[in-house]
């Protein structure tokens, strides 16, 4: 079973190359990649099953054990992340396919999505700290090329932005891997979170500062945002869904395994409290400041990790519990409501409140694919979202913070206003009659765009209808992370 | 670490840093490359000092330490490509701009404007006709207006 591990990394990697092989045989490459990222998607259920059934699973590569060799390791938490994405990403890809665009007309587009799913997984299944490096490196190098995939002078603009801060990031995240092989003598995640406890409190709080900052870049945390609302939405709409979906719950995993597993308790709560609290009203207020869909949608992903965040600062089961059901709730979520947005692109030829209108009664299809994502998002049962909040507002409440849990609530209720906005604009009220129509309105959207749609449409009800039993899971997961004593054994005590 | 070592890391950072915070991409590119040797510098030198870690060299317990040296070698190749795309990003600014300067973000300055409202602004170098600004706004059907 141990097999699974390094088998969903390899796969898609293989899948890029015969994928570039193919070359401009178009058929085939869909067929590779798609057959590729379903394999990957029944591989991470599998894993699922194995690990809530073990605990958790590790292999060495190569046989060298730890902590010199690289560990892959999945517990609960990995394995609920892999499910999500690799959904996604299969999900994402069919809607790419579908739509008119970026897929058709650039060969190396399936290639280096792979190359991207290959990326996260490794991300998640990273057993030490320069393996994510390399992970997450994998997964960047894609993204540059996706979000420039085009090469139209707006998003090669807003392409060297998103570059120069992900380098930015990166370099930062081998200083703090200098230092803290420095002070340790180890990279391996499980081995330092026995030798770090050792070090000066001084240099500890440093690190995990350090830490913070480099994976707050990726996930998108205050101060550290502002990068994302200006890059993601010139890219085309699968792309922008993916990584709205995918990219900022890595860093933000990245951000509770590191804080939960090398720096238990290091951080003081109110500044990771500060951070969540800030993170979510400025990303809320400036949703409501835009005018365009996608760029509404971005801002509130920046509010979302907010709330990822906040479940994190507690340090409770409950509170991570709820964190990690939040960031599956968002995954898919995310990635819907993006989906949606393009296809209001689509059809509406714009992506502008003021130069749409009237769409509920010219396309009620997309008026219903944006419509339940949206009041999910706003917290509003029986969607995930509703679960999701609740379980995160529960654990607040019973960790008696009440400043953050008022902010979230306000946060929770400008998102509801954000959310009607859209709706609005779009597709309740009539469009200006003086004002010509966007080019290209009209278009009817094709199967392959609707289907991908409705299915994570269908996934976020059904991810409310299962909360329990998801929420059940979570806890467990989030056991393991406050207690990483199993993790640390299993890997070190040599997982050959 | 010796203080030659940490020092040097610390000027390439500090000069990587000044050189970040330019306008034109191709000195943005430059500032990024002195970072990244920066902290492989410092990467580097987290290791012990010693003789070449090579079997036949003398005793292993005298070795320079090879993990961080292996790991340097993937982050360098890393950094490597990663230019390599931000140099071709920059030459396709050029084509399309003839200009490599990383632009400010349209859609801030249009939100901001939004904020001027009937405002009387001293200068009036600020008010930019929206609809240059990007293509995808709304316009009159019959009439095209201009401030």
């Amino acid at each position: 079973m141990r097999v699974l591990l390094p088998l969903i990394v390899l796969l898609p990697l293989l899948g890029a190359a015969v994928s570039i092989l193919a070359g401009r045989a178009r058929v085939a490459q869909r067929v590779v990649a798609l057959s590729v990222l379903t394999a990957v998607l029944g591989l991470a259920v599998a894993l699922l099953f194995v690990v809530d059934a073990d605990g958790v699973v590790a292999t060495q590569s190569g046989d060298w054990y730890a902590p010199l060799g690289i560990t892959l390791v999945a517990d609960r938490f990995s394995a609920i992340m892999l499910v999500t994405a690799a959904l996604v990403l299969l999900a994402v890809d069919v809607y790419a396919i579908g739509q008119p665009g970026a897929e058709r007309s650039h060969v190396g587009f399936q290639s280096v999505y792979l190359v991207l799913a290959a990326g996260v997984s490794a991300a998640f299944l990273a057993g030490d700290l320069f393996n994510l490096f390399v992970a997450i490196e994998m997964m960047l190098t894609a993204s540059y090329v996706l979000i420039t995939l085009g090469g139209r002078l707006d998003q090669v603009r807003s392409g060297m932005t998103y570059v120069v801060i992900s380098l930015i990031a990166s370099v930062l995240f081998l200083a703090a891997l200098a230092f803290t092989y420095a002070a340790t003598g180890t990279v391996n995640l499980a081995d330092l979170s026995d030798r770090i406890a050792d070090l000066p409190d001084g240099l500890r709080s440093a690190l995990a500062g350090l830490f913070l900052v480099v994976f707050g870049i990726k996930a998108g945390i205050f101060p550290l945002f502002f990068w994302l609302p200006d890059s993601y939405p010139t890219a085309p709409s699968p792309v922008t869904a993916i990584f709205a979906g995918l990219l900022t719950k890595v860093g933000v995993y990245a951000i509770i395994r590191t804080q939960t597993l090398m720096f238990p308790d290091v951080l003081p709560t109110w500044l990771l409290m500060v951070v969540a609290g800030t993170t979510m009203l400025v990303g809320v207020l400036g949703a409501i400041a835009q005018d365009d869909v996608k760029r509404i949608l971005s801002f509130l992903i920046i509010s979302s990790i907010g709330f990822m965040v906040m479940g994190l600062a507690l340090f409770t089961v409950a509170g991570i519990a709820a964190a990690i059901l939040y960031m599956v709730h968002q995954v898919v979520l995310k990635t819907a409501l993006f989906l949606a947005g393009g296809m209001i692109e689509h059809t509406g030829g714009s992506s502008r409140l003021s130069r749409l209108g009237n769409m509920a009664r010219t396309t009620p299809m997309v008026a219903v694919v944006f419509f339940v994502p949206a009041i999910s998002l706003a917290g509003i049962p029986p969607m995930s979202g509703f679960a999701a909040k609740f379980a995160l507002f529960d654990s607040v409440a019973s960790s008696a913070e009440w400043w953050i849990l008022a902010v979230a609530v306000v946060t929770s209720m400008l998102t509801l206003f954000s959310i009607a906005k859209i709706w609005i604009g779009v597709f309740w009220a009539q469009r200006d009659p003086d004002e010509e129509a966007p080019p290209g309105a009209g278009r009817r959207p094709p199967l392959m765009m609707t289907a991908p749609t409705v299915v994570l449409v269908l996934m976020t009800v059904a991810l409310g209808v299962a909360a329990g039993p998801l929420y059940d899971y979570c806890t467990r997961a989030a056991g393991d992370l406050v207690d990483p004593s199993s993790y640390v054994s299993l890997v070190l005590e040599g997982g050959s | 670490m010796s203080i030659v070592m940490a020092g040097t890391a610390a000027l390439l950072f500090a000069l990587g840093t000044y050189l970040l915070l330019q306008r034109k991409l191709s000195r943005i590119i430059v500032g990024l490359g002195l970072i990244g040797h920066g902290a492989n510098v410092l990467f580097v030198n987290s290791g012990e000092r010693g003789l070449p870690p090579l079997i036949g060299e003398g005793d292993p317990a005298d070795f320079a330490d090879p993990v961080p040296q292996a790991l340097v070698l993937t982050a360098i190749v890393i950094s490597f490509g990663t230019t390599a795309l931000l140099l071709a990003l920059a030459y396709r600014s050029w084509l399309l701009s003839a200009d490599d300067e990383v632009a400010d973000d349209i859609e801030d300055r249009i939100v901001a404007r939004r904020g001027y409202g009937d405002v009387e602004v001293a200068d009036e170098t600020l008010l930019v006709d929206e609809a240059e600004l990007s293509p995808d706004l709304p316009r009159r059907a019959s009439t095209e207006e201009s401030s």
